[in-house]
């Protein structure tokens, strides 16, 4: 039960952009093309679910039984990096192309509070290593499918009359607004389905 | 205190040698000279090349897409040092310095409104501007803000002024200008017909002073045909032929044609 309540609640229920509003840089940033939104969702997805593994391992086996909580936010910071720098490496090698397109917004990742958002929430929630990875990977799920949904809409934007003082980040900040008034019909599913 | 040293310490080391191995699978070979080259070039990453950094500059240069001489900024001494880690000959860079195409200061040109709004020239654009002639100056200061390098300040009547000593031909502040009323143009060249605005002579004569009325007294009077009429209704001077002559800048009855060498003198005296 536990497991379908955090894939539904990371993917719609309390999905990082539409509900919590975290993560919104990359994901105005990057939005503008389905593939470069698709290369976003795919670097986001490995960031969250390892980093979410690693830092509860790191919280359950060293930062806990040393009483070391107040380096949470540094430690988990650098394994973000890590994993970021990681992504960094790899797709400069394997994806140039998409490696450019991402730009600055890749190395963001590391800043990206959605990814941070997730693995506090796992130390607040007290869940174990697996949970946690799944929490976050479904938190990265969610994100993903934010960004490739709004990726859509602004692609037929180049097909549109836009008035121009909307143009760009304004259109794109009332474009969330609006899917995040859609996305509150998720609020009680949960309870819908299950009770 | 020695175990937060320890976890952070370990944690470091672990990821550090992590990626290290990583960096070393998934290495891409870089040609040298790029790295060369980024340390020569001045590292402004002003974009005035029309490459995003200098970086992008130096890999454009080694893909050969761009000329060795493409920084402007850098002049000629970061041409030659680029030209000798790429093994050719580096011909002269042409010095370019930004021109504002625009003299309706405050008192040449008065604001029929006042504007209270947000300090860029590309809301109030928006809206029009206040001083009547739809091509001129806005008087905002956008490309003054833009300019990295300090060579821009506004006058006291509201008019951007270039100061040529400093600029470096980066062309911030032509991209900042909702109007294009900002060029690039050869720092060797002295005369400069500061107007853009293509409505005809009555009408420009009715909220500017300095406009150009399109008499074609400057089109007649150059020797060298350098002058010509855009869609009839204004001088443009084709800087390839002009030869700093300033015959024309004493027939403008208007004063919009300007030499910068003349003021200079004059300021000298």
């Amino acid at each position: 039960m536990e497991i379908i309540a955090i894939i539904l609640g990371g993917v719609l229920i309390n999905n990082f952009v539409f509900m919590q509003y975290l993560g919104l840089c990359p994901f105005v940033g990057v939005s503008r093309q389905l593939e470069t939104a698709l290369g976003m969702s795919g670097a986001v997805v490995f960031v969250m679910t390892m980093a979410s593994a690693v830092t509860a391992a790191l919280e359950i086996y060293v930062l806990a039984p040393l009483g070391l909580g107040y380096l949470r936010t540094i430690a988990y910071i650098l394994v973000i990096a890590s994993f970021v720098q990681l992504v960094e490496i790899f797709m400069k090698k394997a994806a140039p192309g998409l490696y450019k397109a991402l730009g600055i917004y890749l190395p963001l990742i590391t800043t990206n509070c959605a990814v941070l958002g997730v693995t506090m929430l796992n130390v607040r929630r007290s869940y174990g290593i697996l949970l946690s990875t799944l929490n976050g990977l479904a938190g990265a799920l969610g994100w993903s499918l934010a960004i490739i949904i709004f990726a859509g809409i602004r692609e037929r934007w180049r097909l549109m009359d836009i008035p121009k003082t909307l143009e760009g980040f304004p259109l794109a900040l009332i474009s969330t607004g609006l899917m995040s008034l859609a996305f509150l019909g998720f609020q009680n599913l949960f309870k819908a389905a299950f009770h | 205190m020695i175990e937060a040293i320890l976890t952070m310490g370990i944690s470091g080391l672990a990821f550090g040698v992590l990626l290290g191995v990583a960096a070393r699978k998934f290495r891409v070979e870089q040609d040298p000279r790029v790295s060369r080259i980024i340390e020569v070039l001045p590292g402004a990453n002003c974009g005035g090349c029309g490459y995003p950094g200098c970086s992008g500059l130096a890999a454009a240069i080694v893909a050969g897409q761009a000329p060795v001489n493409a920084c402007t900024v850098g002049g000629n001494t970061v041409a030659e040092k680029v030209a000798g880690i790429m093994g050719v000959q580096a011909s002269a860079v042409t010095a370019r310095v930004a021109m504002v195409y625009c003299q309706g200061s405050r008192d040449v040109a008065e604001p029929r409104a006042e504007y209270v709004g947000i300090e860029a020239c590309r809301a109030l654009d928006q809206l029009g501007g206040v001083k009547g002639c739809p091509y001129g100056c806005l008087g905002l200061g956008s490309c003054v803000k833009a300019c990295k390098f300090g060579a821009m300040y506004m006058s006291s009547q509201g008019i951007p002024v270039v100061i040529r000593e400093k600029c470096t031909g980066c062309g911030a502040c032509v991209k900042a200008c909702p109007r294009k009323l900002i060029e690039l143009v050869p720092a060797d060249k002295q005369v400069h017909i500061l107007c853009r605005s293509y409505d005809k002579g009555p009408v420009v004569r009715k909220y500017c002073k300095v406009g150009c009325i399109a008499c074609q007294a400057c089109v007649r009077a150059c020797p060298l045909k350098a002058i010509s009429m855009d869609r009839g209704t204004l001088a443009r001077i084709d800087y390839s032929l002009c030869d700093n002559c300033e015959i024309c800048v004493s027939k403008c009855p208007v004063k919009t044609i300007v030499s910068y060498k003349l003021r200079e003198e004059k300021a000298v005296s």
